[in-house]
């Protein structure tokens, strides 16, 4: 111990740190990392500068996307960071991070089944693995697990059925017994009368990320790569010329640019009825609520089989939970009291500690509830203008394959390799992605 | 949101089962484009505003109801019996 001690005094550690700090290259200037604090420490924290630009529009670029929330943000990145884009901007009506990337319970997992979706999401979950060495941003991506409980025979059957699609696509499931499950989570009751827990289907590689330091982390890294991102700009309207998209108007002037890419799910419909398309999807509210600040106790992401209920603690010790959609149309970014009682009605089955819980917070926010449940990365009918919408309520997990699908597609013009399902035209050709067999009735799904 | 249903007066959200947009109408049998029906199942205006829609009073007298309510505010302004207006 003396040792030690006398090797890492407290003298020797600053001289290496200085010496270190001095052959720092001034390319590193931008980066975040363990020695960028220290040298900042040292010198009085004056080397910190906003983590992206408050850019003004440009007359004219060659891609906008309409849209500042996660999806635009990793769409503008990937295309100037993958695609080589050089003339991208993003705009967005209010503030980053203050749309749905914020409100959303931060679950990322790829335990889809079907063909049209299970890749992607992979493809997503992969990206999630090595994003933050990406963007070199700490988004706190945890994989701690996600946990979809068994309360029935046939429910068993459904998820074997589930596990095994997603290991021919490469992902990872696991089914659980119920002694398995009880030893990660003592508190589950297990044996409740009407809905005993008979088993789970886990993804240990699902877990949470903190979603502010997404669009944070997207929104930096973008700008970096030379992206404007520009706020408090709302587009009121499409360029059109001889049936071409080329720009849009918006409260900051108008705007002109080779391609178009709306991105804006929650508002979808709002915005391509300015170009004069109807589109599958209708605006529904998602509640979210979170508890006072608990010391650890889930330790991962666990829902509810029998009912719809879903559940992670965040680091700050509040449990994140929510369940179905309200069911009505919406814009109000509020919902109302009957689902908020079933929400916690389902939670209240699984782990009755919840009724000693206080609820701390509970909000709003707005879907683009597609038609089969499943997302559209597409070209519109509209030359120069691209659509990436109705992610329902499963965007958040889908950020980064997003933008990478809908980066791919406005570069190349072709769609990415894993999100060729994802078309407008499937629903005139039958080819639906109905994970849950509900038909086309938005509220379901 | 309380919904006042003509027949059983003024209840909660809880006894009433949304079914959605009440616009389309469905195009007559005899009609073979593929587009009239791909529009009337798929495609909807989804407005942000005053929106007339279906819900059942599924809790109660299992009456049919149009609904118009703003979608901004969850203001309901409206309500008429289903077989009223269709059949």
């Amino acid at each position: 111990m003396s040792d030690l001690h006398k090797k890492w005094s407290a003298t020797d550690v600053n001289n290496n740190y200085i010496s270190v700090i001095v052959t720092l290259k001034e390319s590193d200037s931008m980066r975040y990392s363990g020695l960028r604090v220290i040298k900042e420490a040292l010198t009085g924290h004056k080397g910190w500068s906003p983590a992206w630009r408050d850019a003004t529009p440009k007359p004219e670029y060659d891609i906008i996307v309409i849209g500042g929330g996660g999806h635009g943000l990793a769409t503008a990145y990937y295309l100037a960071k993958i695609y080589g884009q050089r003339r991208v901007a993003v705009l967005e009506k209010g503030w980053i991070g203050g749309g749905n990337v914020g409100r959303n319970t931060t679950i990322i997992r790829s335990n889809y089944m079907l063909d049209g979706n299970e890749p992607f999401y992979e493809f997503s979950l992969k990206l999630w693995e090595g994003l933050e060495q990406d963007l070199n941003y700490n988004a706190m991506v945890s994989q701690r697990g996600i946990l979809n409980l068994i309360h029935s025979d046939a429910q068993r059957d459904a998820f074997v059925r589930r596990g095994n699609a997603m290991m021919l696509n490469g992902a990872d499931a696991d089914l659980m017994t119920t002694q398995q499950i009880k030893k990660k989570y003592p508190f589950l009751n297990t044996t409740d009368a009407r809905f005993p827990i008979k088993g789970g289907l886990a993804q240990h590689r699902g877990g949470t990320v903190r979603h502010d330091a997404v669009a944070w982390g997207y929104a930096r890294a973008a700008d970096q790569q030379g992206v404007d991102i520009i706020q408090n700009c709302e587009v009121t309207g499409f360029i059109m010329e001889n049936g071409t998209c080329c720009g849009v108007e918006t409260t900051r002037g108008t705007i002109r640019a080779t391609k178009v890419a709306s991105c804006v799910a929650g508002s979808s419909g709002r915005v391509m009825e300015m170009a004069g398309l109807r589109l599958p999807i209708e605006s529904h509210v998602l509640q979210a609520f979170v508890s006072e600040g608990l010391k650890p106790l889930l330790p991962g992401v666990i829902t509810f089989g029998a009912g719809h209920f879903y559940c992670s603690q965040s680091d700050k010790g509040g449990l994140v939970f929510g369940g179905d959609i309200d069911g009505y149309n919406s814009y109000a970014q509020r919902g109302n009291l009957p689902v908020v009682e079933d929400v916690c009605e389902g939670g209240m089955a699984i782990f009755p500690m919840l009724g000693r819980i206080r609820l701390l917070r509970m909000w709003g926010g707005i879907m683009d509830m597609s038609m089969d449940g499943s997302p559209i990365i597409d070209r519109t009918s509209i030359d120069g203008l691209y659509f990436n919408g109705g992610w329902c309520y499963g965007g958040f997990k889908a950020t980064p394959a997003s933008g990478y699908a809908y980066a791919h597609l406005l570069a190349r013009d072709e769609p990415h390799p894993t999100a060729t399902a994802y078309r407008f035209d499937r629903f005139n050709r039958g080819l639906m992605i109905d994970e849950k067999g509900m038909g086309n009735q938005p509220n379901l799904h | 949101m309380r919904i006042r249903c003509p027949f059983c007066g003024e209840r909660g959200l809880e006894e009433f089962s949304p079914k959605g947009d009440a616009a389309p109408t469905r195009p007559a049998l005899s009609n073979k484009d593929p587009e009239a029906w791909h529009s009337f199942v798929h495609l909807r205006e989804n407005p942000k505003g005053q929106h007339r829609e279906y819900f059942q009073h599924s809790g109660g007298c299992r009456a049919w109801l149009i609904v118009t309510r703003d979608t901004r505010t969850h203001n309901i302004l409206d309500v008429t019996l289903a077989r009223q207006e269709k059949r």
